[in-house]
């Protein structure tokens, strides 16, 4: 398997398929986290088939996408889980997990499950004015974050968006120092304070540990 | 100046009106300000510049945003500018007395810091001829309910982008029930993980998608409140 491409990952997403029985659907977005957690725990029985990362910015899409990559591999797996949080779809996506009778994640959202959903909603009172980042948010900021928004063309739309924020937190799922000082770069261009905090891969882990023990 | 620079000041009203609508349509405030001031000058009244000009000119903005044209940023651009328009008819409208369609208090909920929609909708409530007062951000129940008290608004409107947010709006609306204050309310309510669905389901008079919904959806329900007034 070659590595993976994080623009890839964003635009395109990736096929990750081997001769396992289970199939994860992923959200790009945690790809290399999904790959080393399988890795970690030789979980081989596990296939992956990530979607486009950028749907997050249409979370609209993010449902039927995921309806139809479920439908499409069906037949191929004995199980299917889902490695989506809620993202933005207002409950959408989990209704139709449970229509289609497979297995989501719980939480609102990446931030929170990589940091433990439980942890996270007790942040929530006192740190709603925090603006969160992961690993693969770092590295694709200006593809995920700085042009979509169009900062690249029209920097001074930049406190519109982010003149409610504080601070940027980087949620970080390794110990990488040149991810470190890119995040603090990034906190630095969006005029925020910046806070790194370890989280390793959070509840990620227990629900694929769901997924590897399904039956 | 290069040969094909437009001077507003030359155009007719009909050009100059069309010329607006595309500078609103690219972002272009001083443009928009330079068109407010030429329309007033020429005694156009500030209520047919604002809904002529402005409002009509960020309605096609609007549009194209529903349908894929347009992108966030150049909403707000366009917004902008319509703002800075906005800013010079203000005291005008006051002034000479344009209609007022009704009142509305805005704002996004508790624990939620997200106000581009939110100010997008006061904006163009405004350009539509309602009184609107921003309560901002992070509003808790207590802050709805001063707010109501106060101004007695026709329309209560609601904002939330976050999942985890959104519920809050049914804990204002469940207090207003509690108090029996439900029914002297138009309670509107948008943000993005918003659908019909959930609108209904905590008991809000309708979900708005966008701005230009929320106008709409305000209209028609102040056209209701009306005519059940004279029944």
């Amino acid at each position: 398997m070659t590595a993976l491409d994080d623009d890839t990952l964003t635009t395109q997403g990736a096929t990750l398929a081997g001769s396992g029985r289970i199939l994860l659907i992923a959200c790009g977005a945690l790809a290399h986290e999904v790959l080393a957690v399988k890795r970690q725990n030789n979980w081989d029985h596990l296939d992956l088939q990530c979607l486009p990362a950028n749907l997050h910015l249409y979370p609209d899409k993010i449902t039927e996408a995921v309806a139809v990559c479920v439908e499409k591999h069906r037949a191929d797996y004995e199980a299917i889980h889902v490695l989506y949080a809620d993202c933005g779809t207002g409950g959408q996506l989990l209704e139709t997990c449970n229509e289609l009778g497979v297995e989501m994640m719980p939480g609102p959202h990446c931030y929170s499950f990589f940091e433990g959903n439980d942890v996270f909603l007790g942040r929530i009172d006192t740190e709603f004015t925090a603006f969160y980042l992961t690993d693969f948010l770092v590295r694709q900021f200006d593809a995920f974050v700085w042009r979509p928004m169009g900062l690249d063309r029209h920097p001074e739309l930049r406190d519109m968006y982010f003149g409610n924020y504080t601070k940027l937190v980087y949620q970080a799922q390794t110990n990488d120092p040149a991810l470190d000082a890119k995040a603090e770069d990034c906190a630095r261009r969006l005029g925020l304070a910046y806070e790194r905090r370890f989280t390793g891969y959070g509840d990620l882990v227990t629900a694929m540990a769901i997924a590897a023990a399904d039956q | 100046m290069a040969d094909d620079e437009i001077i507003l000041a030359d155009l007719s009203d009909d050009e100059l009106v069309l010329q607006m609508h595309d500078d609103l349509y690219d972002g272009l405030k001083e443009e928009i300000e330079d068109g407010v001031n030429i329309l007033i000058a020429r005694g156009w009244t500030p209520y047919d510049t604002l809904t002529k000009a402005l409002v009509a000119g960020m309605t096609i903005v609007g549009a194209d945003f529903r349908d894929g044209i347009l992108f966030v940023p150049e909403v707000l651009l366009a917004a902008n500018a319509m703002k800075a328009g906005m800013f010079i008819l203000k005291p005008l409208l006051a002034e000479t007395g344009a209609p007022r369609m009704g009142r509305m208090v805005i704002g996004t909920v508790k624990g939620d810091i997200h106000d581009i929609g939110k100010n997008l909708v006061g904006m163009m409530m405004e350009g539509a001829g309602f009184e609107v007062r921003d309560l901002g951000i992070n509003n808790s129940v207590e802050k709805y309910l001063a707010a109501l008290e106060l101004d007695q608004p026709d329309i209560l409107g609601m904002s939330a982008l976050l999942t985890t947010t959104m519920p809050y709006m049914k804990v204002v609306i469940d207090t207003l029930k509690e108090k029996g204050m439900r029914e002297d309310y138009i309670v509107l309510v948008g943000g993005a993980p918003l659908n019909e669905e959930f609108s209904k389901a905590i008991g809000a008079d309708a979900y708005c998608r966008d701005a230009a919904v929320a106008v709409e959806t305000a209209k028609a329900y102040m056209l209701r409140k009306h005519n059940a007034l004279k029944a």
